[in-house]
């Protein structure tokens, strides 16, 4: 049979880095086709280029059998090429059915489109109201407007990236059908993932890439997530060894009754929530983006400080609920919040000059006011190397670092200034599996300093490795906190949807 | 077999990794040059011999010892109140204001030299100066709490604030402060010399003030470039998410910035009255403060670059003077000449942060 799309020495290069060199890719009909390798290896220049979101500097894409020479990603999705981004472009103030019309490429009447959404909804078992308002679907649903969006064009190919780091585990099953009942009727499917274990129960075959080069093609059913993910990166896993839960430490992290609204309209209000985290220990929160885990960072960081603290939040004994962020650092905690560019780093600006951002108070780098600029370079290339960051330089901008090389840096640049609470929103998003190994046990090692690290994640797999007790943020509201021993997977999977977890 | 050869046309604009230090430097330079390149062009077109007329507007004005102390008297408060305002600008926060500063800079330490008149001392010159940086600094302040406080758009707040400080002035030197034995005219009384700025270059205007101006600029390039204060109202200007993140106190800023940049403007204006002109008149500022503006973007927000800017400011307005009287061009072609230079460093500008790479070029290097 000849493949569906064939990629032959595709390269692309950027401004020093060769993102793409010479790939060779053969996909299918009726195949899902998973696209594998650590952050940076090229999957989403890639991906852009069979989208015709960016052009190839040499190479040969066919399509069907003849050459392709795509002008743009209209022309794509003429084709029949579809594409589900990670980051969703929906309207929060239009309805699915008006969302779906603005981007369409056709010129359907709105009634036409609401049937055909229906339809479409019915067979493939995605079930979605046409009529309701986006801002108030769960991302799951979010994600379904994106796919939907694509299926009725009734595609060829349907591109994935990463679609599973926003759903609870029961949507992911979910969507694993519909996929496979896409991939049965003759389309095929390119899946972008780093959790390599849904890989295996999905794929049929596996293209690896490795600094921007295909290292290996295989069968994911017939290989191990750890061998996948020892060719992703070309060398051995070494495992993280789970320690003994810390017993009875000093409570660094005390939460109680925490109770706040958002201030955003389409956010969503904290309910009495109440959590401690003791010395040397490392606690996950786990839940879907868009529970209140952003109001939660805002409120223990600092950037949203409370009229009446009440003891609400206490760190060391001491309440905080009233205190800046300043005043916070300066008692020796630290923070990551989830969004990196703009928030936890300045795109704009040098690694060196992020790395100042949070360790200003450091006397070595700042002395009477004035930059110490070999102490900052220093510390620049201490975080760089330690953290292995792959970068050009400490001058280089840190917008153009990949997702998860950026990560590496800023968790980097908190983890060094050994803070004795380290308050984390997704750690490992959009992080290859090495580099999530090596951030995950510099977490652990640092709760073996005596830390109090407390993660907000949307990763199950990342909370049961490293997590000594597990809570579930679900519309506001925090459950009980439970041991990992004896927490299962499916029973948190419950709680984030919304059941009891019985 | 060629490879997708149609895709790319023959130049395209990359971005760089890096800002280019260099062409942050050589872009203003080459701009200068196209501006004069045009200026050729203009003046063939108009009938005049292109080289004497670029002569008459660049060079002349500066070929005596004269001309060159006026350049720098016009360009001091352009200095003084252009490396104030790149400091604000810098954290996005935008003092439309400083002709008002300047203005509110001239009355209170113009009030201070009326009021000190008959004493004979060397404190009232630094008396005089300190009131003129205080007003200055006050008026720029009623923003910043409008701002802080109610979330009022500073733009418009630190604008309207201007008009009343002219309207202020004009008030009092045509009332309470108008000199008794002037045949009406409105205008103060000449300041006392304890009261004026001395002058550096005997027969002409320059005066300390250029002094202060040269200072400025290295107190401000230390702010900006060098302290922990520059490096968090950069923060503010680029992610101010994440200046909320890391602990900046952004009202702090705002103050700041406000302060500083409306007590230079105030300098300026008290050095102003105190320099070349001497005694409160209802108009001390040939709009300085509005120019600064420009300026401070020219100089690409950086105190050093101000210092040119203002310079080449300064002699398109004594070059364009000068080559009405020598040559007879209309006066709009000093706002000409303005408006190209702008034109073509915004142009020169994406070079900064592009680069222009042809295509058969295929760079296959690794990081």
């Amino acid at each position: 049979m000849a493949p569906l799309l064939k990629l032959s020495g595709v390269t692309k290069s950027f401004p020093g880095i060769l993102a793409n060199d010479n790939v060779d890719l053969n996909v299918m009909p009726g195949e899902i086709h998973a696209l594998l390798g650590e952050n940076g290896a090229g999957k989403s220049t890639l991906v852009k280029i069979i989208y015709g979101l960016l052009k190839p500097d040499s190479g040969l894409l066919e399509w069907q059998g003849t050459p392709l020479k795509l002008l743009g990603p209209s022309q794509a999705r003429a084709l029949g090429i579809g594409m589900v981004f990670q980051h969703f472009s929906l309207f929060d103030a239009l309805t699915v059915c008006e969302n779906i019309a603005i981007a369409s490429d056709s010129n359907l009447s709105l009634k036409t489109l609401h049937s055909k959404i229906m339809e479409v909804s019915e067979d493939y078992g995605l079930p979605l109201d046409p009529d309701r308002y986006v801002h108030s679907l769960s991302v799951g649903e979010k994600q379904r407007i994106e796919i939907i969006r694509c299926l009725l064009q009734s595609p060829k190919l349907l591109i994935l990236d990463e679609p599973t780091s926003v759903l609870t585990p029961q949507e992911a099953k979910n969507l694993f059908v519909t996929l496979e009942t896409l991939a049965a009727s003759g389309c095929a499917i390119l899946y972008i993932s780093h959790k390599l274990e849904e890989v295996k129960r999905l794929c049929m075959k596996a293209t690896i890439l490795r600094n921007g080069a295909v290292v290996a093609t295989c069968d994911p059913r017939l290989e191990t997530a750890r061998t996948m993910a020892e060719r992703m990166i070309g060398s051995k896993l070494n495992n993280i060894q789970r320690r003994k839960s810390p017993k009875s430490g000093r409570s660094r992290v005390r939460i109680n009754k925490l109770s706040l609204k958002s201030s955003d309209p389409f956010g969503i209000d904290l309910k009495s929530i109440s959590l401690n985290v003791s010395r040397g220990e490392v606690v996950g929160i786990a839940g879907v983006a868009g529970n209140g885990q952003n109001e939660l960072m805002a409120a223990l960081s600092g950037e949203v400080i409370q009229s009446y603290p009440n003891d609400t939040i206490v760190f060391d004994d001491i309440c905080v609920a009233g205190m800046r962020v300043s005043e916070r650092r300066a008692m020796g905690s630290c923070f990551v919040p989830e969004e990196r560019y703009g928030h936890a780093a300045i795109k704009e600006m040098s690694l060196k000059d992020n790395a100042l951002l949070t360790s200003s108070k450091n006397i070595n780098l700042v002395k009477k006011g004035l930059l110490q600029f070999d102490a900052i370079n220093d510390l620049t290339e201490k975080i760089i190397f330690d953290f292995d960051v792959r970068t050009t330089g400490s001058k280089m901008e840190s917008g153009s670092l990949s997702g998860g090389n950026l990560q590496k840096f800023i968790l980097g640049r908190e983890i060094l200034q050994e803070p004795g609470i380290l308050i984390i929103s997704q750690p490992t998003w959009g992080v290859d599996a090495g580099a999530a190994l090596v951030l995950r046990k510099s977490l652990l090692e640092l709760a073996a300093r005596g830390c109090a690290v407390l993660i907000i994640s949307q990763d199950l797999d990342e909370i049961f490795e490293i997590c000594d007790r597990i809570a579930v943020l679900y519309q506001g509201n925090l459950s009980a906190l439970m041991d990992t021993e004896t927490a299962s997977m499916d029973q948190v999977g419950l709680l984030m949807g919304g059941g009891n977890g019985e | 077999m060629s490879l997708i050869p149609q895709f790319i046309p023959k130049f395209v604009l990359e971005t760089r990794v890096e800002v280019s230090n260099k062409w942050v430097i050589l872009s203003p330079i080459i701009a200068i040059i196209l501006t004069l390149f045009s200026g050729i062009i203009i003046f063939s077109l108009m009938g005049k011999d292109p080289l004497l007329a670029l002569y008459t507007f660049f060079i002349q004005p500066v070929t005596t010892l004269f001309g060159v102390t006026e350049l720098l008297v016009k360009a001091t408060p352009l200095v003084l109140i252009g490396v104030g305002l790149a400091i604000g600008f810098k954290a996005n926060v935008w003092n439309i204001g400083a002709e008002g500063q300047f203005t509110m800079g001239a009355i209170f330490g113009g009030g201070a030299a009326l009021l000190c008149n008959n004493i004979e001392s060397y404190l009232v010159l630094p008396f005089v100066l300190l009131l003129g940086i205080l007003g200055g600094g006050f008026w720029g302040a009623i923003p910043a709490f409008f701002k802080t406080r109610f979330n009022a758009n500073e733009i418009l707040t630190s604008l309207m604030l201007s008009y009343i400080a002219v309207l202020f002035l004009s008030y009092l030197v045509h009332g309470p402060w108008r000199d008794p034995g002037g045949f009406n005219f409105p205008e103060s009384q000449l300041f006392s010399d304890y009261a004026m700025l001395p002058v550096l270059v005997e027969n002409s205007r320059l005066n300390l003030g250029s002094v202060f101006a040269i200072l400025v600029v290295l107190l401000g390039w230390i702010l900006i470039a060098r302290s922990i204060i520059g490096f968090q109202l950069r923060v503010v200007g680029l992610a101010p998410a994440a200046a909320h993140y890391a602990g900046f106190k952004h009202s702090g800023l705002v103050w700041l910035s406000f302060t500083i940049s409306g007590g230079l403007a105030g300098l300026a204006g008290i050095a102003e009255v105190s320099g070349p002109i001497g005694q409160l008149l209802p108009s001390v500022s040939p709009g300085y403060g509005f120019t600064a503006i420009i300026v401070a973007f020219l100089g690409r927000l950086h105190p050093v670059g101000v210092l040119f800017a203002s310079l080449v400011m300064a002699l398109s307005y004594i070059g364009g003077e000068n080559a009405q009287i020598e040559i007879g061009l209309p006066a709009a072609v000093t706002g000409l000449f303005q408006g190209v230079l702008l034109f073509f460093l915004l142009a020169c500008d994406v070079l900064v942060r592009y680069r222009i790479k042809s295509s058969s070029f295929i760079s296959g290097k690794r990081s």
